[in-house]
């Protein structure tokens, strides 16, 4: 369970979050929603550890860990995992051997197995077709050369290759057309279980009708000014942000 | 520190560093006085009971030395070095016969365990390591065996033998090959070359020689381990490798040094010549001790590396990776005489802390037809400074010729730099020359998604540097890919967060 309290965080004393307050139970799904500039990626950024921005108050936890005083892959091996908005490229590094080095340092943070590169080639050749990915972008090097979709969906393989425990996904539908959106859901729906939660922070509610969320959060100006459930999406889709808003103020 | 009182310590502790490790009783040194003169290099080349023509042509190497001076167009900067307050000759006397790999360190071999190198190999690469450099030391009869890289190579010189390759230390060529030697020497870097190349003209002492008689194809890897010791000869080596007609070699140099506070001067030259149809590839894994944290000590490393690819459709290709030194100076160069010969240069350079590093190559294209690729990987981190210098030249008889270069620089930190300094001269209307260069930067965002997706900082940074030399790295033999991959993490260790 990822338990945030009254957590507000600055980028160049430039306060950004300013007093979030968010319950996700294991099992669940949320959607966070809301204007550009809300604070939404943030929110990612600073779960997920990025060290660019300052946290100056409140907590977070993980199942009942500390998550604001691990390292950036401390909390990767307990389990929280990011898709990015703008995954990054590495030039010269294969995606395979990218991949397998961060599931075995996951594994080895856990003290599983490591997994040889025959064993980690069979299970991302299975991640990958039933993902209905081609095969070549496991030999490819790190998002090099890959459309704005092939980055987005090279997320979600890298996301059910090392099996997450909270996925954080961060506007992962922009740019998709509407069947890579439906991969990406089909990646987090195929993820679902009893011990799986997912943050999907999404501009759209297109998405959601593929990945039907628990909850559904409004933030906006830092705060989460509203909550509810599937059909708050809808609401916002015809009403737009405005309203929320300014109903909230 | 002055430089006469650094060169000084540096002396001392290269003469006492025997004692410092105890190696007092198991080492013989036999030491010449300090400082550079005619009676010297007599010395030299008495207690090698070298022929006469060498000793002459030590003595002109000698006089054209005394009227150069040191280049100062590299972008490197050190104290003024005080070449007569050095010892010239420093060697260790030598035990007689082979010894066997058995008697290698086993903290050695435990170490090359660990990092996966078979076992035929872990003798032959023993002391790429740069950590064990100490623990090497601490050990006398082992360091011995690895240290002696003479006494390894020793082991396989019979197999060579039978297939007509001569391998052995040049000191022993110029008894038993001397008309080979004498025909050879000096031919691709003349005595007069440059300052470093004329110093080491005059004072050498070893290095390697190798002859790979026409048609015959090297069967196995050759190497040889350089060390910089008290007890070394190596500062300043000499290596002369011929390959005659339709031949093929395939040749690692590793070198490591001991760590010290104070710098130490190493001018080595290489010469390569291959004839008709011959294949030289030389594989370079440099790992001098670089200086600590602050940029004290370290290696000056002041080398001439060059081939003369005489023969038509001969090739030679240089490999380096390039990880110690405190200075780096050094351009492998290729001279293009054959016709449709081939020139290759595949250089990853790493400077981390105070390290400097002026390093690159040269393409002579002389022969028709003649082609060179260029393919320059630099890397910079701490206070360090990083350039390529690279000259390309066509002369006017090499219609056809054909030239490829990419230059391509990694910063890591803000505190670093990189140049890049190509020099490109075409006298043929009819040759083709292309430079690419590109200057990019680890970013953060890079770094962040590596550890988000669960490797530490550090492996982060060894697998994004090792992406980026990946073009070059997959030149080197295996199984010294694999050490040069876990040279470059150890590089940088500490060079972010």
């Amino acid at each position: 369970m990822l338990e945030i309290r009254g957590l507000a965080a600055s980028i160049n004393d430039k306060p950004i979050l300013k007093g979030i307050d968010l319950t996700v139970p294991e099992g669940e799904i949320h959607a966070i929603m809301g204007p550009n500039g809300s604070g939404k990626s943030t929110l990612a950024y600073v779960l997920s550890g990025r060290e660019e921005f300052d946290v100056t108050g409140g907590t977070a936890s993980f199942n009942g860990a500390d998550l604001l005083a691990m390292e950036p892959e401390e909390r990767a091996a307990a389990g929280v995992f990011l898709a990015f908005q703008a995954p990054i490229e590495l030039p010269g590094v294969n995606n395979a051997n990218f991949l397998r080095t961060a599931l075995n340092a996951i594994r080895r943070a856990r003290g599983e197995s490591e997994l040889d590169a025959v064993q980690f080639l069979k299970l991302a050749r299975a991640e990958a077709k039933r993902l209905a990915m081609p095969e070549d972008m496991l030999k490819r090097n790190v998002n090099v050369g890959f459309s704005g979709g092939e980055k987005k969906r090279n997320e979600v393989l890298q996301m059910a290759i090392l099996r997450p425990k909270l996925a954080i996904l961060d506007e992962t539908d922009s740019g998709l057309d509407i069947d890579a959106l439906k991969i990406v859901a089909d990646g987090v729906n195929a993820l679902r279980a009893p011990d799986f939660s997912a943050l999907v922070i999404t501009h759209h509610q297109r998405l959601l009708d593929h990945l039907v969320p628990d909850r559904v959060h409004v933030l906006a100006h830092g705060r989460i000014i509203r909550s509810g459930g599937p059909e708050l999406a809808r609401e916002l889709e015809k009403s737009g942000y405005a309203q929320v808003v300014a109903e909230a103020a | 520190m002055p430089a006469v009182t650094e060169t000084l310590d540096t002396v001392q502790s290269v003469t006492q560093s025997g004692y410092k490790w105890g190696f007092e009783t198991d080492i013989e040194m036999d030491l010449a006085p300090k400082g550079l003169n005619e009676d010297i290099i007599r010395l030299i080349s008495e207690r090698k009971r070298e022929p006469a023509w060498l000793l002459e042509w030590r003595l002109q190497a000698y006089a054209a030395w005394l009227k150069m001076e040191e280049p100062h167009w590299a972008r490197v900067d050190h104290p003024k070095i005080d070449y007569q307050d050095l010892h010239y000759y420093a060697a260790p006397k030598k035990k007689p016969g082979p010894r066997s790999l058995d008697e290698v360190d086993p903290e050695l071999l435990r170490t090359y365990e660990k990092l996966g190198i078979p076992l035929k190999e872990r003798a032959i690469l023993a002391g790429v390591d740069p950590g064990e450099a100490e623990e090497a030391a601490r050990t006398p009869v082992a360091v011995d065996a690895v240290f002696d890289s003479v006494s390894v190579a020793t082991t396989f010189r019979e197999t060579l033998r039978k297939a007509g390759v001569i391998f052995c230390p040049i000191s022993e060529a110029v008894h038993d090959y001397p008309d080979l030697v004498r025909q050879y020497l000096g031919t691709v870097v003349p005595v007069a070359d440059n300052f470093y190349a004329a110093l080491n003209s005059a004072v050498f002492t070893d290095g390697s020689f190798v002859f790979i008689p026409k048609g015959v194809r090297c069967p196995m890897e050759l190497s040889t381990y350089f060390r910089i010791n008290a007890r070394s000869t190596g500062q300043f080596e000499r290596t002369l490798i011929i390959a005659e007609e339709g031949s093929y070699v395939s040749y690692l140099e590793g070198c490591t040094a001991p760590m010290r506070d104070e710098n130490q001067l190493h001018a080595a030259v290489v010469e390569l010549v291959a004839l008709d149809d011959a294949q030289i590839k030389y594989s370079t894994v440099q790992n001098w001790y670089p200086g600590d944290a602050e940029g004290r000590g370290g290696i000056y490393n002041f080398v001439t590396k060059r081939g003369a690819c005489r023969g038509a459709r001969s090739k030679i290709s240089w490999t380096q990776v390039e990880t110690g030194s405190a200075i780096t100076w050094k351009y492998p160069s290729c001279v293009l005489q054959g016709e449709d010969s081939v020139g290759e240069f595949y250089s990853v350079a790493v400077t981390n802390n105070h390290q400097q590093a002026d390093t690159g190559t040269k393409m002579i294209h002389l022969g028709r037809g003649s082609r060179s690729t260029i393919v320059s990987k630099g890397i910079s981190a701490g206070h360090s400074n990083n350039t390529y210098r690279g000259l390309v030249r066509i002369a006017p008889q090499a219609a056809g010729a054909r030239n490829f270069t990419q230059c391509d620089s990694l910063l890591i930190g803000d505190q670093c730099g990189a140049h890049t300094v190509p020099y490109i001269e075409s006298r043929n209307r009819t040759a083709k020359v292309e430079h690419e260069a590109t200057t990019s930067k680890i970013a953060e965002d890079q770094l962040f998604y590596c550890r988000q997706r669960g490797l530490t900082e550090e492996d982060a940074v060894g697998l994004i540097v090792n992406g980026f030399c990946k073009d070059v790295l997959k030149e080197l033999p295996m199984e010294f890919a694999v050490e040069a991959q876990k040279l470059l993490a150890v590089s940088l260790e500490g060079s972010v967060g």
